[in-house]
């Protein structure tokens, strides 16, 4: 009797990963899926912190695909290792401050460690030749091989047969013919796939599925390393790069202004760790600065708080200042105009 | 047979699905395992969590802004 394969699925959460490990289940292979967490999704946290998202489906679309499939799913949680993947990328950043080439092969070694350790025979990913301008292109995918390890465990259902045959594939555990070769940027063949194998919801990312694609957000990631003098972050400030509108009056502090009701509520849980104030005398956003402001810095946080606030147009405004031990007290400042907050304040 | 609670608090999904995948491997068949979450979205996550790995969600409550899933290792 043959040996029952496994493989190991990398799962996103997008059609894309879903069709691939579909491709490999249909051909009697065990799979199981593995989801890591860098800290940087988009999904989950945006939904969970914004109030005006509240009307989104708040499911996390690994877990909804891995159900969807009828396989199990292992999230892993690899935001400390991932930081030297971010920090010092071998092959450099994207558009923006993404490491694309070094997360897949960092993600694909990764799935290598867990399916040697749980006793499974290869890897499947998504990938699709031509798809993404750095991790997804012809010349890239072998590297993606090469340096993470797998080499020739790592299989590509959907642009298989247009690479070279895999280890699986010649000992025949798959057949390359029930697999396929897509190659470039459309869709319509992932589409059609779908349709075929009955799949009628799926999550359709628009423009990546991590921040770090994201121009607005790497701005505020190399403000956050510039204003420290260091290149480091922690799980904290990944999450509240997220939220708000951040404002840098001065290179020595920030303001981060909640945007909405949902806002506020996730950065109060942040009042013992920043400094925070808000309108006392009109209603106003919830603001944390982080930093070492000086009083001549805190009145001036304290016009900026007023602007965003009810009390826009008053002539006076009160605003509570809350030290990080909880110690409250009052200030009274004129708001400042919209046209004194100078744009290259805004991060 | 054992119970336990977990503190997720202040965690964001899908941070309570790995703290509670993680605790689990810890526990036995059998065992309770109560969840004590802020994030909304577990409501839906653990759940799917437990259903996709076989566990069984005894209850899953709202209470006092909190969200509660408490179940069982199968």
């Amino acid at each position: 009797m043959n040996q029952q394969r496994k493989a190991v699925a990398l799962i996103s959460g997008g059609l894309d990963s879903m069709l691939a490990t579909k491709a490999v289940m249909e051909q009697g292979i065990h799979v199981e899926g593995i989801n890591f967490f860098t800290g940087f999704c988009v999904e989950g946290h945006t939904h969970a912190i914004r109030k005006q998202d509240s009307d989104k489906p708040k499911r996390n679309n690994s877990l909804w695909v891995a159900e969807q499939l009828g396989i199990k799913l292992h999230i892993i949680d690899i935001i400390e290792e991932y930081k030297q993947v971010l920090l010092n990328p071998r092959h450099g950043y994207g558009a923006n401050m993404n490491p694309c080439l070094d997360c897949k092969i960092f993600m694909v070694n990764k799935a290598k460690q867990w399916m040697t350790e749980n006793g499974f025979d290869f890897i499947i990913t998504g990938e699709v030749v031509g798809q993404r301008p750095m991790s997804q292109r012809k010349q890239t995918m072998p590297i993606v091989a090469a340096e993470s390890g797998a080499d020739d465990l790592l299989v590509r259902p959907l642009s298989a047969q247009n690479l070279p045959a895999t280890l699986p594939e010649r000992e025949g555990w798959i057949s390359r013919e029930k697999m396929y070769d897509f190659s470039g940027r459309s869709r319509k063949p992932q589409m059609a796939l779908a349709k075929q194998f009955g799949f009628s919801d799926y999550a359709q990312p628009a423009g990546g599925c991590c921040f770090l694609t994201d121009e607005a957000y790497s701005h505020k990631l190399v403000d956050l390393w510039q204003a420290r003098g260091k290149r480091d972050y922690d799980l904290d400030d990944v999450m509240l790069l997220k939220v708000g509108r951040h404002i840098r009056p001065k290179p020595h502090f920030k303001m981060i202004v909640a945007r909405e009701d949902g806002e506020a509520r996730f950065m109060s849980g942040y009042k013992k760790e920043f400094i925070s104030m808000n309108c006392a005398s009109h209603r106003g956003p919830l603001v944390l600065i982080d930093g070492a402001p000086n009083e001549d810095d805190l009145y001036l946080a304290g016009q900026i708080t007023a602007r965003y606030g009810q009390g826009r147009e008053a002539g006076q405004v009160d605003v509570t200042i809350r030290s990080r031990e909880g110690e409250e007290r009052l200030i009274q400042v004129k708001p400042l105009a919209v046209d004194q907050i100078p744009q290259e304040w805004f991060v | 047979m054992s119970r336990e609670v977990l503190n997720a608090r202040r965690l964001l999904c899908p941070l309570p699905v790995i703290r509670t995948q993680d605790k689990v491997k810890t526990l036995n068949t059998g065992d309770i395992l109560t969840v004590e979450c802020t994030d909304p979205g577990v409501m839906q996550d653990i759940p799917a969590w437990c259903r996709i790995n076989g566990h069984k969600v005894l209850e899953a409550r709202a209470e006092n802004g909190e969200y509660v899933i408490v179940l069982e290792v199968v």
